[in-house]
């Protein structure tokens, strides 16, 4: 039977990383995500899995790399200035083309910011944030239930791409309890590593988990043939949720805490008879591009809600924009969630004047 | 005829790309003869650190992670807690372990991983061109320290053996010199040790090695190897800080 249960969204990013078969936590405690580690600390025993707290963010990556070379299933969690100092770690999980699973539950920057909710790692998220050509795939929960099933999907991905996931959250998210269905044990088909470090044994050939390349074209080809993986996982992993799109004349665009009051300020807004579309982004990154232009081409106006002083509008016109539509912004920058009333009025503003 | 000198089942058939006089090969030689002897090739993982030992993988027969500037002890971490039955060493310069990694070796020390830290320590940044390192001594000059190190504004050689050697959890702890054949058999049998700790699963070892760097000290190999004895050892005294089994009787 499948358990129904209150859960807050940070014990459901460690029990979804459970359930998805990670038996590796490594972190380092910072608002608003310790729940996690705590979690992870007396949950991993009981699942003969091992909970390290690292002596910083940059270590806990590291054991990540490691524990991901040796082919365990392996995550980190932490916030927004502590992703910053995993970056670097990030960049080498990509290089060295090893599955992994990094939760960013964001709060507002830059600096120390604030310790309240934040959308303002978006860029940092889906544009690098470490060094070099990379990507990797960003998927964005809006409630908790899907945070359950996201960690689940998070772990599948790494494991198809070799390649870190990043599950973005905030500390709305993070923070709040919601009823949950934790479904039956999945059938975890986890993938054989042939290429993990776990000691040659009988094989001829030693294993190396590396991301140098020092000689020749080396570099460019490796480059060549990551570039190609990204371009895959761009063509297949686009996921995101559009709720009347149709036939809205509007549409709203907003993930994760921002689309839950975009969803109630367009069903208001709705009342009053207007047509807004509501499309959330499920990944990030991969980014919805096609799904948008098409609907730019019909005609639609677009208007994107961010707790930030606007990233994802970025990705939104780059989409739109070209079809001759402008994509119009509501930003809330001040770590504040944007009540829904000003979100109304920004949807009534835009679907009746065409911008705001 | 029996064969009585060879290489190593732990090195793969490569040339060495240190320059003349460096002593990484010999170093290198004296860890795949210890995993011979052990006989835990098979289950052996190195983690190859930045610096002029990044491509230890070249080298080492064994299963391999290059791991980010200093983060070593950290993956040597993950990947020890994922196969505590295998043996994980790291192979890492000064610049590595004992500035930009001095965080990460003190917490795997501290937390007593069951790894093994084969720490070379030349005195300088090789792989960039000779900069200053923790470990650089007074008056010594590099091109970051061009009229020599000043202890009042770069500080004091950092001695790195001693300071672990203030923690509870470390099983083994040494320093040796390969700058002479007895030095180099006084160096074996403790790399051998500390790899040996693993075995018979007791914790962090690690072995400080004095090694030479005639490129950036600008010196002939000869007079290298002299300076280790000459310079160094007075700075970095030789020795076992701790050893399981001296605990043990």
């Amino acid at each position: 039977m499948a358990e129904r249960l209150m859960m807050k969204g940070n014990e459901a990013i460690a029990e979804g990383a459970i359930q998805a078969g990670c038996r590796f936590f490594f972190g380092y405690p910072i608002t608003p995500q310790n729940e996690i580690p705590e979690y992870m600390s007396r949950r991993m025993p009981e699942v003969g899995g091992t909970f390290i707290q690292a002596e910083s963010e940059i270590s806990a990556i590291n054991m990540v790399y490691g524990a991901a070379g040796a082919g365990a299933r392996a995550m980190t969690s932490s916030s927004s200035p502590g992703i910053s100092l995993k970056l670097e770690g990030i960049s080498y999980l990509a290089g060295a083309e090893l599955p992994a699973v990094i939760v960013n539950v964001c709060r507002g920057g830059p600096g120390l910011g604030g310790l309240t909710p934040s959308q303002s790692d978006y860029f940092q998220a889906t544009k690098g944030g470490g060094h070099g050509d990379y990507r990797m795939i960003v998927l964005a929960p809006a409630s908790v239930q899907e945070i359950l099933d996201l960690m689940y999907e998070a772990f599948v991905l790494a494991d198809k791409y070799r390649n870190p996931v990043m599950v973005l959250a905030d500390g709305l998210l993070g923070q709040m309890m919601e009823p949950v269905t934790l479904k039956e044990f999945q059938d975890l088909k986890i993938p054989a590593k042939p290429w993990a470090t776990t000691g040659v044994g009988e094989n001829e050939r030693i294993r190396v988990i590396n991301s140098l390349s020092l000689q020749g074209e080396g570099l460019e080809l490796i480059n060549q043939r990551l570039q190609q993986k990204y371009q895959t996982m761009d063509q297949q992993e686009v996921r995101y949720e559009e709720d009347g799109t149709a036939e809205a004349d509007l549409i709203v665009v907003a993930y994760g805490t921002s689309a839950r009051v975009a969803k109630s300020a367009l069903d208001k807004a709705r009342l009053q008879g207007r047509k807004i579309g509501l499309l959330r982004p499920i990944t990030l990154w991969p980014f919805p591009t096609a799904r948008l232009r098409e609907l730019a081409e019909q005609g639609k106006k677009f208007l994107v809600i961010e707790m930030s002083a606007g990233q994802m509008i970025e990705d939104v016109r780059l989409a739109v924009e070209v079809t001759g539509v402008r994509a119009n912004l509501f930003a809330k920058l001040n770590g504040a969630i944007p009540s829904v009333n000003e979100v109304y009025q920004a949807i009534m503003t835009t679907a009746d004047k065409g911008e705001i | 005829m029996e064969r009585v000198f060879g290489k190593p089942a732990g090195l793969q058939e490569q040339e060495f790309h240190y320059c003349p006089g460096c002593t990484h090969g010999i170093i290198h030689r004296l860890v795949a003869e210890s995993i011979d002897e052990l006989e835990v090739r098979k289950r052996t993982v190195g983690i190859a650190p930045v610096g002029c030992s990044v491509t230890a993988y070249n080298y080492f027969n064994c299963d391999v992670q290059q791991a980010a500037h200093g983060r070593a002890p950290a993956v040597a971490t993950g990947i020890k807690r994922v196969l505590p039955e295998n043996i994980v060493f790291t192979y890492q310069g000064d610049g590595d372990l004992a500035s930009i990694g001095i965080a990460e070796i003190i917490h795997a020390a501290n937390r007593g991983e069951k790894i093994t830290v084969i720490f070379v320590n030349n005195a300088v940044y090789g792989m960039t061109g000779g900069q200053m390192a923790p470990t650089t001594l007074l008056g010594q000059k590099t091109t970051t320290s061009p009229f020599g190190r000043d202890a009042e504004s770069m500080g004091y050689p950092i001695k790195v053996v001693e300071l672990l050697n203030t923690l509870t959890a470390p099983v083994f702890l040494a320093r040796v010199s390969v700058h002479d054949p007895k030095q180099i058999v006084k160096a074996k049998a403790a790399i051998k040790k500390a790899f040996s700790a693993q075995v018979v699963e007791k914790g962090f070892a690690l072995v400080e090695v004095l090694s030479t760097c005639p490129t950036n000290w600008g010196m002939a190999p000869v007079e290298a190897m002299k300076w280790v004895e000459n310079q160094m050892i007075p700075q970095f005294p030789l020795g076992i800080l701790r050893d399981f089994e001296e605990v043990a009787r």
